[in-house]
């Protein structure tokens, strides 16, 4: 599904992606872990193709296609999906309508028919479900208003009305206390399966316990320095990230 | 001649407008009362001391008239062509804002074009004929607002004070409906000049809704000099409108003023779109305790469109308060200017007043300049103004595209998003509606904005 080879990129000119190797096959869930200041988010974002996060080299393939040479827009119609660690508020435009907007795009994308109102509205309410999102914030300006925890679930709300095929959750967990971190992680899960891969970035382990990973990565210093099992969450949060220190030659 | 040598030499535009003046003078009715003479006279003569403003005025820093003063306009004919009147249809979007509407071409009342006129002592007239039969009526209230020192074009509007609209609401009356006033211009070959006036007296209590629409055909070369006087006794209720969607070569000046009597409400929605050189003043005033002013305002601007606003708020009374959100868009070579004053006098306790303005910019060449400015002179007010002018926030554009919607779409709902408040405060349907649609087909992208709305 996505394939990344030696990626480097920077932003503002500092590089923060030093050489990722990674690869995630349809059905897995990757957890890709790291202190602060590792890449992660850097990583996420250079995936969904945010402008001004240059790829100075190195290759992304997904579905065997080239990722990067697409834009943003092109990368979500071909199934990618990136929820947001901080959702950005619009206000004037409703919830449905920026959703109904991205559905269509992709739809159209995909050769399939545009959803009316009714059709549309019909798909917003089975989805709801998935993260017990309020119906009224369905109808509220995109995130405007919305607490924390709200806005995690809009994005959830979002991917599954968007049905990706390589979702990307950039610290899903930032921000939620335990109540709404379970809702959201079984918002996730019940997102899960064969045809769909998911990177979860997270500094913490916690997020683990409630959607497990089938690999665990450590990104430091912008690579990928260890992967593992789900175990390698657990080990990291006894012993921290300094035991894995940064490859010998990688500054 | 000696008289000759002692007369002061006025600059060359100032002595056109002094011979369009006297020609225009020569063919006014002969019975007109001596008051009425007298405004005019003191208009040119304000007019002639005053003569154009130069960017070396604070008022004007920003916004040259250069092309209005070099340019020779005639007085327009009353008459409009067929063409001319095609346009008429387009002003209010091809949609009817109001059953009862006042048409004037080349700022003169034309009643095959109107419907619906006075009735239950609501006046509804022109202000022609009222001058012509009843001047009494009007003299208490015209030009008690628009005067002042520095206002050249309001003198200049007083100096060919001849027709417009006279609305006048007794107390207690409540018009549902709106009222709509419409400004043609029908210039033919030459550059035109008119200056309609507008006179509204809201009696105790009333309420009334106007709206006032300035337009004229495509590429048509003319200026519109409007003033507008709106009088709100104790309690009245106004909404007033302004749509200016004058042709893309044409000058517009507008003069709103609003004097608010004891617990009245006015609110100013004020759209700005056409013309290729606008400047619109809105100077408002609490004459008395408890009143409420709102100030709506949205320009969009493109190509090498200026559009100026000034607005004046003046606490001269306490506990009253103030709504000002004026936003702006500008794209191309469009260059904005606002320019709020609000002034708390000293007394004016309990003030609460709100000042917004937000500007953006969608080229790398548009730009605008905002100076918000809060005057307070007594201790016990609550005030606040900001002002932010900026490009559309790339994150936000980012957001969208990562969901599949095409950057073009992306940035025409933001843009949008940006107007809606305003757009949305706008409470006459088919305005609101009409505005809707022009903002849809002036923005750079695919999007239904009548769905997107919240």
């Amino acid at each position: 599904m996505l394939d990344i080879q030696n990626l480097h990129a920077s932003v503002g000119g500092n590089e923060i992606l030093r050489g990722v190797n990674l690869s995630v096959p349809a059905g897995e869930v990757h957890a890709i872990m790291g202190p602060n200041g590792s890449g992660k988010s850097t990583l996420a974002h250079v995936l969904a193709g945010r402008p001004g996060y240059e790829v100075t080299k190195g290759e992304v393939r997904y579905k065997g296609k080239d990722l990067l040479a697409m834009s943003p827009e092109e990368r979500a119609r071909e199934g990618v999906f990136l929820a947001f660690q901080y959702p950005v508020e619009i206000s004037g435009v409703s919830n449905v309508y920026f959703l109904k907007a991205a559905a269509n795009a992709i739809r159209k994308h995909r050769g399939q028919p545009e959803l009316d109102a009714i059709d549309f509205l019909a798909l917003v309410k089975e989805k709801a479900k998935v993260v017990a999102i309020d119906e009224s914030l369905i109808k509220r300006p995109v995130n405007e208003g919305f607490s924390g925890g709200e806005k995690k679930r809009n994005e959830i709300f979002q991917m599954a009305v968007l049905d990706p095929a390589l979702a990307i959750l950039d610290e899903t967990d930032s921000g939620l206390d335990i109540d709404a971190l379970r809702i959201v992680a079984a918002g996730v899960n019940q997102l899960r399966s064969p045809e769909r891969a998911m990177v979860l970035v997270t500094h913490y382990q916690r997020l683990l316990d409630y959607i497990v990973p089938d690999v665990v990565h450590v990104l430091l210093d912008g690579r990928i320095v260890r992967s593992g099992g789900k175990d390698l969450a657990l080990e990291l949060e006894k012993k921290g990230y300094e035991w894995l220190e940064a490859p010998a030659g990688s500054r | 001649m000696t008289t000759a040598a002692q007369a002061p030499t006025f600059p060359a535009e100032v002595v056109r407008w002094r011979e369009e003046f006297d020609s225009f003078r020569a063919g006014l009715p002969r019975e007109e009362p001596e008051w009425l003479r007298a405004l005019r006279t003191t208009g040119m003569g304000a007019f002639e001391e005053l003569g154009f403003p130069t960017t070396r005025q604070e008022d004007w820093r920003h916004t040259s008239v250069a092309p209005i003063a070099r340019t020779s306009f005639r007085r327009a004919p009353t008459t409009a062509s067929v063409a001319d009147l095609a346009v008429l249809g387009s002003l209010d979007f091809g949609r009817a804002f109001a059953r009862r509407q006042l048409v004037f071409v080349n700022g003169r009342y034309a009643p095959d074009l109107s419907s619906g006129t006075s009735a239950d002592g609501v006046h509804l007239r022109s202000l022609r004929e009222v001058l012509d039969r009843e001047p009494q009526i009007v003299q208490p209230h015209l030009d008690r607002q628009a005067s002042g020192p520095g206002r050249c074009f309001a003198a200049l509007n007083s100096a060919f004070l001849d027709d417009g609209a006279f609305l006048s609401v007794p107390a207690g009356t409540v018009l549902t409906e709106p009222i709509h006033l419409v400004f043609l211009s029908a210039p033919g070959s030459q550059p035109t000049a008119s200056h309609p006036r507008v006179l509204v007296w809201a009696g105790r209590k009333s309420q009334a809704t106007i709206i006032e629409s300035y337009g004229g055909p495509a590429d048509a070369v003319y200026l519109t000099n409007a003033v507008s006087e709106i009088t709100l006794e104790d309690g009245a209720v106004v909404d007033h409108y302004r749509l200016q969607r004058e042709s893309a070569r044409a000058f517009h000046v507008g003069t709103l003023c609003a004097t608010q009597g004891r617990a009245t409400r006015f609110a100013s929605h004020a759209i700005s779109l056409g013309a290729s050189l606008s400047r619109l003043d809105i100077r408002q005033v609490f004459a008395g305790e408890g009143g409420e002013c709102v100030l709506n305002g949205l320009f969009l601007g493109g190509d090498r469109q200026h559009m100026d606003t000034h607005t004046w708020v003046d606490h001269a009374q306490p506990h009253c308060s103030t709504r000002e959100l004026y936003k702006g868009i500008v794209d191309d070579q469009a260059r904005g200017v606002f320019v709020g004053r609000i002034l708390v006098r000293p007394g004016a306790q309990k003030t609460d007043a709100i000042q917004t303005n937000k500007n953006l910019i969608l080229s790398r060449e548009a730009l605008v300049d905002s100076l918000p400015q809060l005057e307070i002179l007594a201790d016990d007010v609550k005030c606040k103004h900001g002002s932010t002018t900026g490009q559309l926030d790339p994150l936000a554009l980012f957001y969208l595209r990562s969901r599949g919607i095409g950057e073009d779409a992306a940035r025409a709902l933001l843009t949008y998003a940006f107007a809606s408040d305003v757009v949305q405060r706008i409470g006459v349907e088919a305005l609101r509606a009409g505005l809707t649609e022009h903002l849809q087909r002036r923005l750079p992208g695919p999007v239904d904005i009548k769905e997107a709305a919240v």
